[in-house]
Protein backbone atom coordinates (compact mmCIF):
# COMPACT_ATOMS: atom_id res chain seq x y z
CA UNK A 1 0.00 0.00 0.00
CA UNK A 2 1.44 3.38 -1.04
CA UNK A 3 1.55 5.91 1.82
CA UNK A 4 -0.16 8.63 -0.23
CA UNK A 5 -2.34 8.08 -3.29
CA UNK A 6 -4.04 10.95 -5.11
CA UNK A 7 -6.42 9.62 -7.72
CA UNK A 8 -8.08 11.95 -10.24
CA UNK A 9 -8.79 14.72 -7.75
CA UNK A 10 -10.67 17.80 -8.89
CA UNK A 11 -11.51 20.76 -6.68
CA UNK A 12 -13.28 23.94 -7.69
CA UNK A 13 -14.25 27.03 -5.74
CA UNK A 14 -17.29 28.97 -6.83
CA UNK A 15 -18.59 32.39 -6.01
CA UNK A 16 -21.56 34.14 -7.59
CA UNK A 17 -19.48 35.40 -10.48
CA UNK A 18 -16.54 33.08 -10.91
CA UNK A 19 -15.66 29.45 -10.79
CA UNK A 20 -12.02 28.70 -10.12
CA UNK A 21 -10.57 25.27 -10.76
CA UNK A 22 -7.90 24.80 -8.10
CA UNK A 23 -7.14 21.16 -8.95
CA UNK A 24 -7.94 19.66 -12.31
CA UNK A 25 -7.95 15.86 -12.33
CA UNK A 26 -4.66 15.44 -10.47
CA UNK A 27 -3.16 11.98 -9.85
CA UNK A 28 0.10 10.74 -8.31
CA UNK A 29 1.43 8.24 -5.79
CA UNK A 30 4.10 8.71 -3.15
CA UNK A 31 6.38 5.78 -2.28
CA UNK A 32 7.22 4.73 1.25
CA UNK A 33 10.04 6.75 2.78
CA UNK A 34 10.11 9.09 -0.18
CA UNK A 35 10.77 12.83 -0.09
CA UNK A 36 8.27 13.98 -2.69
CA UNK A 37 8.12 17.60 -3.85
CA UNK A 38 5.16 19.50 -5.26
CA UNK A 39 6.80 22.36 -7.13
CA UNK A 40 4.82 25.27 -8.50
CA UNK A 41 4.11 28.99 -8.19
CA UNK A 42 1.44 30.60 -6.02
CA UNK A 43 -2.01 29.69 -7.29
CA UNK A 44 -0.92 26.33 -8.72
CA UNK A 45 -3.20 24.48 -6.28
CA UNK A 46 -0.59 23.24 -3.81
CA UNK A 47 -2.42 24.25 -0.64
CA UNK A 48 -5.79 22.88 -1.81
CA UNK A 49 -4.10 19.57 -2.55
CA UNK A 50 -2.44 19.41 0.88
CA UNK A 51 -5.65 20.32 2.68
CA UNK A 52 -7.50 17.53 0.89
CA UNK A 53 -4.85 14.96 1.82
CA UNK A 54 -4.87 16.31 5.38
CA UNK A 55 -8.68 15.71 5.53
CA UNK A 56 -9.37 19.42 6.04
CA UNK A 57 -11.02 20.01 2.68
CA UNK A 58 -13.29 17.77 0.63
CA UNK A 59 -12.65 17.35 -3.08
CA UNK A 60 -15.39 17.61 -5.75
CA UNK A 61 -14.40 14.29 -7.26
CA UNK A 62 -11.63 11.72 -7.13
CA UNK A 63 -10.07 9.99 -4.19
CA UNK A 64 -7.14 10.53 -1.84
CA UNK A 65 -5.77 7.92 0.54
CA UNK A 66 -3.13 7.98 3.27
CA UNK A 67 -1.75 4.56 4.22
CA UNK A 68 -4.78 3.09 2.49
CA UNK A 69 -7.27 5.17 4.48
CA UNK A 70 -9.78 7.31 2.62
CA UNK A 71 -9.45 11.07 3.19
CA UNK A 72 -13.22 11.53 3.41
CA UNK A 73 -14.48 8.36 5.14
CA UNK A 74 -11.52 7.63 7.40
CA UNK A 75 -10.53 11.16 8.28
CA UNK A 76 -10.25 10.45 12.01
CA UNK A 77 -7.77 7.61 11.54
CA UNK A 78 -5.76 9.64 9.04
CA UNK A 79 -5.36 12.49 11.48
CA UNK A 80 -3.65 10.11 13.92
CA UNK A 81 -0.96 9.05 11.50
CA UNK A 82 -0.42 12.27 9.57
CA UNK A 83 1.70 15.28 10.49
CA UNK A 84 0.68 18.54 8.80
CA UNK A 85 2.50 21.83 8.82
CA UNK A 86 0.37 24.48 7.11
CA UNK A 87 1.90 27.35 5.18
CA UNK A 88 0.62 29.91 7.61
CA UNK A 89 1.87 29.72 11.21
CA UNK A 90 -1.00 28.15 13.10
CA UNK A 91 0.21 27.34 16.59
CA UNK A 92 -1.14 29.06 19.67
CA UNK A 93 0.61 32.41 19.82
CA UNK A 94 -0.19 32.97 23.50
CA UNK A 95 1.10 29.59 24.64
CA UNK A 96 4.82 29.15 25.26
CA UNK A 97 7.04 26.97 23.09
CA UNK A 98 6.87 24.19 25.65
CA UNK A 99 3.12 24.52 26.18
CA UNK A 100 2.45 24.27 22.46
CA UNK A 101 4.49 21.10 22.18
CA UNK A 102 2.86 19.54 25.25
CA UNK A 103 -0.56 20.50 23.96
CA UNK A 104 -0.06 18.74 20.64
CA UNK A 105 1.45 15.68 22.34
CA UNK A 106 -1.55 15.43 24.68
CA UNK A 107 -4.08 15.75 21.87
CA UNK A 108 -2.48 12.75 20.20
CA UNK A 109 -2.44 10.76 23.45
CA UNK A 110 1.30 10.77 23.74
CA UNK A 111 4.00 12.64 25.63
CA UNK A 112 6.92 14.77 24.56
CA UNK A 113 9.29 12.26 26.19
CA UNK A 114 7.94 9.29 24.29
CA UNK A 115 8.86 10.68 20.87
CA UNK A 116 11.61 13.08 21.86
CA UNK A 117 14.15 11.18 19.73
CA UNK A 118 12.35 12.16 16.56
CA UNK A 119 12.29 15.88 17.25
CA UNK A 120 15.51 16.17 19.25
CA UNK A 121 17.66 17.67 16.48
CA UNK A 122 15.07 20.30 15.65
CA UNK A 123 13.61 21.03 19.06
CA UNK A 124 16.97 21.33 20.83
CA UNK A 125 17.63 24.45 18.74
CA UNK A 126 14.64 26.24 20.24
CA UNK A 127 14.65 24.57 23.67
CA UNK A 128 16.62 27.47 25.23
CA UNK A 129 13.51 29.58 24.52
CA UNK A 130 10.93 27.09 25.77
CA UNK A 131 9.37 29.60 28.17
CA UNK A 132 8.84 32.15 25.41
CA UNK A 133 5.38 32.65 23.92
CA UNK A 134 5.15 31.30 20.38
CA UNK A 135 3.90 34.68 19.11
CA UNK A 136 7.19 36.28 20.21
CA UNK A 137 9.42 33.91 18.24
CA UNK A 138 11.28 34.90 15.08
CA UNK A 139 10.22 33.38 11.75
CA UNK A 140 12.87 30.68 11.73
CA UNK A 141 12.12 29.62 15.31
CA UNK A 142 8.39 29.47 14.64
CA UNK A 143 9.12 27.19 11.73
CA UNK A 144 11.13 24.82 13.92
CA UNK A 145 8.44 24.77 16.59
CA UNK A 146 5.73 24.09 14.01
CA UNK A 147 7.76 21.21 12.60
CA UNK A 148 8.32 19.80 16.10
CA UNK A 149 4.58 19.96 16.81
CA UNK A 150 3.78 18.27 13.49
CA UNK A 151 6.13 15.41 14.40
CA UNK A 152 5.35 14.91 18.07
CA UNK A 153 2.89 12.03 17.50
CA UNK A 154 5.41 10.22 15.29
CA UNK A 155 3.38 10.39 12.09
CA UNK A 156 4.14 7.99 9.26
CA UNK A 157 3.42 10.67 6.67
CA UNK A 158 4.44 14.33 6.96
CA UNK A 159 2.87 17.11 4.86
CA UNK A 160 4.77 20.39 4.69
CA UNK A 161 3.04 23.21 2.84
CA UNK A 162 5.60 25.76 1.64
CA UNK A 163 7.85 25.55 4.69
CA UNK A 164 10.55 27.74 3.09
CA UNK A 165 8.51 30.53 1.52
CA UNK A 166 9.91 33.96 2.40
CA UNK A 167 12.88 32.37 4.13
CA UNK A 168 16.41 33.47 3.17
CA UNK A 169 18.81 31.24 1.25
CA UNK A 170 20.81 30.16 4.32
CA UNK A 171 17.79 29.17 6.42
CA UNK A 172 16.29 27.37 3.44
CA UNK A 173 19.39 25.19 3.13
CA UNK A 174 19.25 24.40 6.86
CA UNK A 175 15.59 23.42 6.63
CA UNK A 176 16.27 20.99 3.81
CA UNK A 177 19.07 19.43 5.82
CA UNK A 178 16.52 18.81 8.60
CA UNK A 179 14.19 17.15 6.10
CA UNK A 180 16.95 14.84 4.90
CA UNK A 181 17.50 13.66 8.47
CA UNK A 182 13.78 13.03 8.97
CA UNK A 183 13.67 11.04 5.78
CA UNK A 184 16.46 8.83 7.13
CA UNK A 185 14.16 7.99 10.04
CA UNK A 186 11.71 6.46 7.59
CA UNK A 187 9.06 9.18 7.46
CA UNK A 188 7.36 9.72 4.11
CA UNK A 189 7.47 13.44 3.36
CA UNK A 190 5.33 15.41 0.94
CA UNK A 191 6.59 18.99 0.66
CA UNK A 192 5.53 21.90 -1.52
CA UNK A 193 7.62 24.87 -2.61
CA UNK A 194 7.58 27.71 -5.14
CA UNK A 195 11.42 27.66 -5.27
CA UNK A 196 12.52 25.67 -8.30
CA UNK A 197 16.07 25.30 -6.98
CA UNK A 198 14.75 23.14 -4.12
CA UNK A 199 13.47 20.52 -6.55
CA UNK A 200 16.86 18.82 -6.76
CA UNK A 201 16.70 17.96 -3.06
CA UNK A 202 13.63 15.73 -3.53
CA UNK A 203 13.56 12.06 -4.60
CA UNK A 204 10.76 12.76 -7.04
CA UNK A 205 8.86 15.89 -7.94
CA UNK A 206 5.60 16.90 -9.54
CA UNK A 207 5.70 20.24 -11.36
CA UNK A 208 2.27 21.83 -11.00
CA UNK A 209 0.68 24.86 -12.62
CA UNK A 210 -2.98 25.95 -12.74
CA UNK A 211 -4.13 22.83 -10.91
CA UNK A 212 -2.46 20.38 -13.26
CA UNK A 213 0.64 18.23 -13.13
CA UNK A 214 2.96 19.37 -15.93
CA UNK A 215 5.46 16.60 -15.31
CA UNK A 216 6.27 13.99 -12.68
CA UNK A 217 9.60 12.23 -12.35
CA UNK A 218 12.92 12.30 -10.52
CA UNK A 219 14.60 15.72 -10.84
CA UNK A 220 17.18 14.17 -13.16
CA UNK A 221 14.44 12.46 -15.19
CA UNK A 222 12.70 15.79 -15.74
CA UNK A 223 15.97 17.43 -16.75
CA UNK A 224 16.76 14.56 -19.14
CA UNK A 225 13.41 15.01 -20.85
CA UNK A 226 14.38 18.55 -21.90
CA UNK A 227 15.10 17.76 -25.54
CA UNK A 228 15.98 21.07 -27.18
CA UNK A 229 19.55 22.36 -27.33
CA UNK A 230 20.13 24.95 -24.59
CA UNK A 231 22.74 27.73 -24.73
CA UNK A 232 23.93 30.36 -22.29
CA UNK A 233 24.79 33.68 -23.91
CA UNK A 234 26.09 36.98 -22.60
CA UNK A 235 27.43 40.29 -23.84
CA UNK A 236 27.95 43.82 -22.57
CA UNK A 237 24.42 44.93 -23.34
CA UNK A 238 22.16 42.18 -22.05
CA UNK A 239 18.87 43.96 -22.80
CA UNK A 240 19.76 44.53 -26.44
CA UNK A 241 21.08 40.98 -26.70
CA UNK A 242 17.83 39.53 -25.37
CA UNK A 243 15.77 41.41 -27.96
CA UNK A 244 18.03 40.16 -30.72
CA UNK A 245 17.95 36.58 -29.47
CA UNK A 246 14.17 36.53 -29.35
CA UNK A 247 13.95 37.35 -33.02
CA UNK A 248 16.86 35.16 -34.16
CA UNK A 249 16.23 32.25 -36.51
CA UNK A 250 15.99 28.84 -34.87
CA UNK A 251 15.35 30.29 -31.41
CA UNK A 252 12.38 28.81 -29.59
CA UNK A 253 12.73 30.88 -26.44
CA UNK A 254 15.20 33.25 -24.82
CA UNK A 255 15.09 34.56 -21.28
CA UNK A 256 17.41 36.01 -18.62
CA UNK A 257 19.03 33.37 -16.45
CA UNK A 258 21.36 34.76 -13.82
CA UNK A 259 24.35 36.42 -15.46
CA UNK A 260 23.53 34.80 -18.83
CA UNK A 261 20.53 34.60 -21.10
CA UNK A 262 19.35 31.07 -21.75
CA UNK A 263 18.46 30.31 -25.34
CA UNK A 264 16.28 27.33 -26.20
CA UNK A 265 16.93 26.34 -29.80
CA UNK A 266 14.58 24.50 -32.08
CA UNK A 267 15.58 20.86 -32.30
CA UNK A 268 17.13 21.02 -35.78
CA UNK A 269 19.40 23.95 -34.90
CA UNK A 270 22.68 23.91 -32.97
CA UNK A 271 25.15 26.19 -31.25
CA UNK A 272 27.10 26.92 -34.45
CA UNK A 273 24.01 28.27 -36.19
CA UNK A 274 23.50 30.85 -33.48
CA UNK A 275 27.25 31.59 -33.18
CA UNK A 276 27.46 32.38 -36.90
CA UNK A 277 24.59 34.81 -36.57
CA UNK A 278 25.75 36.51 -33.36
CA UNK A 279 29.37 36.89 -34.45
CA UNK A 280 28.09 39.13 -37.22
CA UNK A 281 25.40 40.98 -35.28
CA UNK A 282 26.85 41.18 -31.77
CA UNK A 283 30.64 40.81 -31.82
CA UNK A 284 32.11 39.94 -28.44
CA UNK A 285 29.18 37.79 -27.39
CA UNK A 286 30.06 34.74 -25.32
CA UNK A 287 28.13 31.56 -26.21
CA UNK A 288 28.37 28.29 -24.31
CA UNK A 289 26.29 25.12 -24.16
CA UNK A 290 24.26 24.90 -20.96
CA UNK A 291 22.64 22.19 -18.86
CA UNK A 292 18.96 22.85 -18.26
CA UNK A 293 17.78 22.96 -14.67
CA UNK A 294 14.28 22.51 -13.24
CA UNK A 295 13.38 26.13 -13.90
CA UNK A 296 14.21 25.76 -17.61
CA UNK A 297 12.08 22.62 -17.68
CA UNK A 298 9.20 24.32 -15.90
CA UNK A 299 9.17 27.22 -18.34
CA UNK A 300 9.40 24.88 -21.28
CA UNK A 301 6.46 22.86 -19.98
CA UNK A 302 4.44 26.02 -19.27
CA UNK A 303 4.83 27.09 -22.89
CA UNK A 304 3.69 23.80 -24.36
CA UNK B 1 22.60 55.60 -16.08
CA UNK B 2 24.06 59.00 -15.20
CA UNK B 3 26.62 60.02 -12.62
CA UNK B 4 24.15 61.82 -10.45
CA UNK B 5 23.56 60.20 -7.04
CA UNK B 6 19.88 59.83 -6.26
CA UNK B 7 20.45 57.96 -3.02
CA UNK B 8 23.35 58.95 -0.82
CA UNK B 9 23.89 57.20 2.51
CA UNK B 10 26.68 57.91 4.97
CA UNK B 11 27.05 56.14 8.33
CA UNK B 12 23.32 55.54 8.59
CA UNK B 13 22.44 53.83 11.87
CA UNK B 14 19.29 52.76 13.68
CA UNK B 15 19.21 51.51 17.25
CA UNK B 16 16.28 50.06 19.13
CA UNK B 17 17.43 50.31 22.75
CA UNK B 18 20.71 48.42 22.83
CA UNK B 19 20.01 46.58 19.61
CA UNK B 20 21.77 48.03 16.56
CA UNK B 21 19.46 47.06 13.69
CA UNK B 22 21.40 49.07 11.10
CA UNK B 23 25.04 49.73 11.88
CA UNK B 24 26.77 52.61 10.02
CA UNK B 25 25.93 51.72 6.44
CA UNK B 26 27.24 53.88 3.59
CA UNK B 27 26.60 53.73 -0.15
CA UNK B 28 25.46 55.78 -3.15
CA UNK B 29 23.01 54.82 -5.87
CA UNK B 30 23.11 56.52 -9.28
CA UNK B 31 20.18 57.61 -11.42
CA UNK B 32 18.85 54.73 -13.51
CA UNK B 33 20.82 52.12 -11.60
CA UNK B 34 19.35 48.75 -10.58
CA UNK B 35 20.61 48.33 -7.04
CA UNK B 36 20.12 44.96 -5.31
CA UNK B 37 19.84 45.16 -1.53
CA UNK B 38 20.41 41.66 -0.14
CA UNK B 39 20.74 40.12 3.28
CA UNK B 40 19.49 37.22 5.38
CA UNK B 41 16.26 37.53 7.38
CA UNK B 42 17.00 39.77 10.33
CA UNK B 43 20.07 41.42 8.78
CA UNK B 44 18.44 44.86 8.91
CA UNK B 45 17.25 45.33 5.32
CA UNK B 46 13.70 46.33 6.18
CA UNK B 47 14.80 48.83 8.84
CA UNK B 48 17.26 50.41 6.40
CA UNK B 49 14.65 50.57 3.69
CA UNK B 50 12.12 52.17 6.03
CA UNK B 51 14.59 54.93 6.83
CA UNK B 52 15.26 55.56 3.14
CA UNK B 53 11.52 55.73 2.42
CA UNK B 54 11.07 58.39 5.10
CA UNK B 55 9.06 56.08 7.37
CA UNK B 56 11.53 55.78 10.23
CA UNK B 57 14.01 58.31 11.63
CA UNK B 58 17.66 57.23 11.82
CA UNK B 59 19.49 57.29 15.15
CA UNK B 60 22.58 58.73 13.50
CA UNK B 61 24.30 59.17 10.15
CA UNK B 62 23.26 60.99 7.00
CA UNK B 63 21.11 60.08 4.03
CA UNK B 64 19.45 61.86 1.16
CA UNK B 65 16.92 60.29 -1.18
CA UNK B 66 16.00 62.06 -4.43
CA UNK B 67 17.87 65.05 -3.01
CA UNK B 68 15.82 65.20 0.20
CA UNK B 69 17.09 64.72 3.72
CA UNK B 70 15.72 61.69 5.62
CA UNK B 71 15.53 63.65 8.90
CA UNK B 72 13.85 66.85 7.83
CA UNK B 73 12.23 66.24 4.44
CA UNK B 74 10.61 62.83 4.76
CA UNK B 75 7.29 64.07 3.36
CA UNK B 76 9.03 65.19 0.16
CA UNK B 77 10.76 61.82 -0.01
CA UNK B 78 7.42 60.00 0.12
CA UNK B 79 6.12 62.10 -2.78
CA UNK B 80 9.15 61.40 -4.92
CA UNK B 81 9.50 57.66 -4.54
CA UNK B 82 7.43 54.63 -5.44
CA UNK B 83 7.11 51.55 -3.25
CA UNK B 84 5.86 48.03 -3.73
CA UNK B 85 6.18 44.87 -1.69
CA UNK B 86 5.11 41.27 -2.07
CA UNK B 87 2.87 41.42 0.97
CA UNK B 88 1.04 44.64 0.39
CA UNK B 89 0.64 46.19 -2.98
CA UNK B 90 -2.93 46.68 -4.18
CA UNK B 91 -6.45 46.69 -2.78
CA UNK B 92 -7.99 43.34 -3.69
CA UNK B 93 -11.57 44.58 -3.50
CA UNK B 94 -11.04 47.55 -5.79
CA UNK B 95 -10.95 47.07 -9.56
CA UNK B 96 -7.79 47.46 -11.62
CA UNK B 97 -8.84 50.95 -12.70
CA UNK B 98 -9.91 51.99 -9.20
CA UNK B 99 -6.55 50.95 -7.76
CA UNK B 100 -4.71 53.04 -10.32
CA UNK B 101 -6.96 56.06 -9.72
CA UNK B 102 -6.63 55.69 -5.95
CA UNK B 103 -2.83 55.58 -5.93
CA UNK B 104 -2.40 58.29 -8.56
CA UNK B 105 -4.89 60.44 -6.65
CA UNK B 106 -2.90 60.07 -3.43
CA UNK B 107 0.14 61.37 -5.28
CA UNK B 108 -1.91 64.38 -6.41
CA UNK B 109 -2.01 63.60 -10.13
CA UNK B 110 -4.62 65.42 -12.26
CA UNK B 111 -7.68 63.63 -13.62
CA UNK B 112 -6.47 64.19 -17.15
CA UNK B 113 -3.02 62.74 -16.40
CA UNK B 114 -4.59 59.72 -14.72
CA UNK B 115 -7.06 59.10 -17.56
CA UNK B 116 -4.47 59.26 -20.31
CA UNK B 117 -1.83 57.29 -18.52
CA UNK B 118 -4.25 54.60 -17.31
CA UNK B 119 -5.09 53.72 -20.88
CA UNK B 120 -1.44 53.48 -21.83
CA UNK B 121 -0.51 51.36 -18.82
CA UNK B 122 -3.41 48.95 -19.28
CA UNK B 123 -2.43 48.49 -22.90
CA UNK B 124 1.18 47.76 -22.02
CA UNK B 125 0.07 45.20 -19.45
CA UNK B 126 -2.54 43.69 -21.83
CA UNK B 127 -5.09 44.33 -19.10
CA UNK B 128 -7.48 46.58 -21.06
CA UNK B 129 -10.22 43.94 -20.92
CA UNK B 130 -9.69 43.42 -17.20
CA UNK B 131 -9.84 47.13 -16.28
CA UNK B 132 -13.12 46.73 -14.41
CA UNK B 133 -12.33 43.44 -12.73
CA UNK B 134 -11.49 43.22 -9.04
CA UNK B 135 -7.77 42.94 -8.44
CA UNK B 136 -8.46 40.01 -6.11
CA UNK B 137 -9.63 37.94 -9.07
CA UNK B 138 -6.38 38.34 -11.05
CA UNK B 139 -3.60 35.73 -11.00
CA UNK B 140 -0.67 36.62 -8.74
CA UNK B 141 1.73 37.30 -11.60
CA UNK B 142 -0.62 39.87 -13.15
CA UNK B 143 -1.15 41.49 -9.78
CA UNK B 144 2.57 41.92 -9.25
CA UNK B 145 3.08 43.42 -12.69
CA UNK B 146 0.15 45.76 -12.13
CA UNK B 147 1.47 46.67 -8.68
CA UNK B 148 4.79 47.66 -10.21
CA UNK B 149 3.08 49.84 -12.83
CA UNK B 150 1.04 51.47 -10.07
CA UNK B 151 4.18 52.08 -7.98
CA UNK B 152 5.78 54.04 -10.83
CA UNK B 153 2.55 55.55 -12.19
CA UNK B 154 3.29 58.97 -10.63
CA UNK B 155 6.70 58.90 -12.36
CA UNK B 156 8.92 58.89 -9.28
CA UNK B 157 12.70 59.16 -9.52
CA UNK B 158 13.20 56.03 -7.42
CA UNK B 159 11.17 52.91 -6.79
CA UNK B 160 11.71 50.63 -3.79
CA UNK B 161 10.77 46.99 -4.43
CA UNK B 162 10.63 44.71 -1.40
CA UNK B 163 10.70 41.08 -2.58
CA UNK B 164 8.47 41.87 -5.54
CA UNK B 165 8.64 38.40 -7.12
CA UNK B 166 8.11 36.00 -4.19
CA UNK B 167 6.04 32.98 -5.21
CA UNK B 168 5.66 34.17 -8.80
CA UNK B 169 6.09 31.60 -11.62
CA UNK B 170 9.41 31.67 -13.50
CA UNK B 171 8.01 33.08 -16.74
CA UNK B 172 6.19 35.95 -15.02
CA UNK B 173 9.21 36.57 -12.82
CA UNK B 174 11.22 37.29 -15.97
CA UNK B 175 8.49 39.45 -17.47
CA UNK B 176 8.58 41.40 -14.24
CA UNK B 177 12.34 41.93 -14.54
CA UNK B 178 11.84 43.03 -18.11
CA UNK B 179 9.60 45.80 -16.77
CA UNK B 180 12.29 46.71 -14.24
CA UNK B 181 14.88 47.02 -17.02
CA UNK B 182 12.59 49.23 -19.06
CA UNK B 183 11.86 51.49 -16.10
CA UNK B 184 15.60 51.78 -15.40
CA UNK B 185 16.28 52.60 -19.05
CA UNK B 186 13.74 55.43 -18.66
CA UNK B 187 15.79 56.87 -15.81
CA UNK B 188 13.94 55.42 -12.82
CA UNK B 189 16.32 54.20 -10.15
CA UNK B 190 15.49 50.71 -8.87
CA UNK B 191 16.20 49.66 -5.29
CA UNK B 192 15.24 46.00 -4.94
CA UNK B 193 15.41 43.17 -2.38
CA UNK B 194 14.99 39.52 -3.29
CA UNK B 195 15.51 35.98 -2.00
CA UNK B 196 16.11 34.68 -5.52
CA UNK B 197 19.85 34.71 -6.03
CA UNK B 198 19.58 34.51 -9.82
CA UNK B 199 17.83 37.89 -9.62
CA UNK B 200 20.85 39.33 -7.84
CA UNK B 201 22.68 38.73 -11.13
CA UNK B 202 20.22 41.04 -12.91
CA UNK B 203 21.23 44.01 -10.75
CA UNK B 204 23.85 46.54 -11.76
CA UNK B 205 25.35 46.48 -8.27
CA UNK B 206 24.51 44.44 -5.21
CA UNK B 207 25.03 45.09 -1.52
CA UNK B 208 24.88 42.30 1.05
CA UNK B 209 23.98 43.09 4.65
CA UNK B 210 25.14 40.92 7.54
CA UNK B 211 24.27 41.75 11.15
CA UNK B 212 23.28 45.34 10.34
CA UNK B 213 26.40 46.15 8.31
CA UNK B 214 27.04 46.16 4.58
CA UNK B 215 29.69 43.48 4.20
CA UNK B 216 30.00 43.56 0.42
CA UNK B 217 29.03 45.95 -2.34
CA UNK B 218 29.95 45.69 -5.99
CA UNK B 219 28.80 44.45 -9.38
CA UNK B 220 27.78 40.77 -9.38
CA UNK B 221 30.83 39.80 -11.45
CA UNK B 222 33.26 41.62 -9.13
CA UNK B 223 31.63 40.07 -6.06
CA UNK B 224 32.01 36.60 -7.52
CA UNK B 225 35.66 37.33 -8.19
CA UNK B 226 36.21 38.80 -4.73
CA UNK B 227 34.68 35.80 -2.97
CA UNK B 228 35.99 33.23 -5.41
CA UNK B 229 32.47 32.00 -6.10
CA UNK B 230 30.77 30.63 -9.22
CA UNK B 231 27.42 32.25 -8.53
CA UNK B 232 25.77 34.96 -6.43
CA UNK B 233 24.15 32.17 -4.43
CA UNK B 234 27.61 31.08 -3.26
CA UNK B 235 28.67 34.66 -2.51
CA UNK B 236 25.56 35.11 -0.41
CA UNK B 237 26.04 31.86 1.48
CA UNK B 238 29.69 32.62 2.22
CA UNK B 239 28.73 35.97 3.73
CA UNK B 240 25.45 35.13 5.40
CA UNK B 241 26.81 31.99 7.11
CA UNK B 242 29.10 34.32 9.10
CA UNK B 243 26.10 36.07 10.59
CA UNK B 244 25.90 35.92 14.35
CA UNK B 245 22.39 37.17 14.62
CA UNK B 246 19.62 35.89 12.44
CA UNK B 247 15.93 35.44 12.36
CA UNK B 248 16.42 31.86 13.57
Amino acid sequence: MKPVVVDHITKTYSSKKDKVTALNDISFEVEEGELFGIIGPDGAGKTSLFRIIATLLVQDSGKATVEGLDSVKDYKEIRNILGYMPGRFSLYQDLTVEENLNFFATIFNTTVNENYDLIKDIYSQIEPFKKRRAGKLSGGMKQKLALSCALIHKPSVLLLDEPTTGVDAVSRKEFWEMLKKLKQQGITILVSTPYMDEAGLCDRIALVQNGEVLSLDTPQGIIDSFENPLLAVRSNDMLKLLKRLKSARGVDDAYPFGEYHHVVLQKNYNKDDLSDYLVKEEPGTEIISAQPNIEDCFMNLMKN
Amino acid sequence: MSNENVISVDGLTKRFGHFVAVDHISFDVKRGEIFGFLGANGAGKTTAMRMLCGLSLPTEGKATVAGFDVYTQNEQIKKNIGYMSQKFSLYENLTVKENIRFYAGIYGKSDQFIRQKTEKVLEQLHLTNEADKLVGSLPLGWKQKLAFSVAIFHEPGIVFLDEPTGGVDPVTRREFWNMIYEAAANGITIFVTTHYMDEAEYCGRVSIMVDGRIEALDTPSMLKQQFDAASMDQVFLKLARKAERSDN
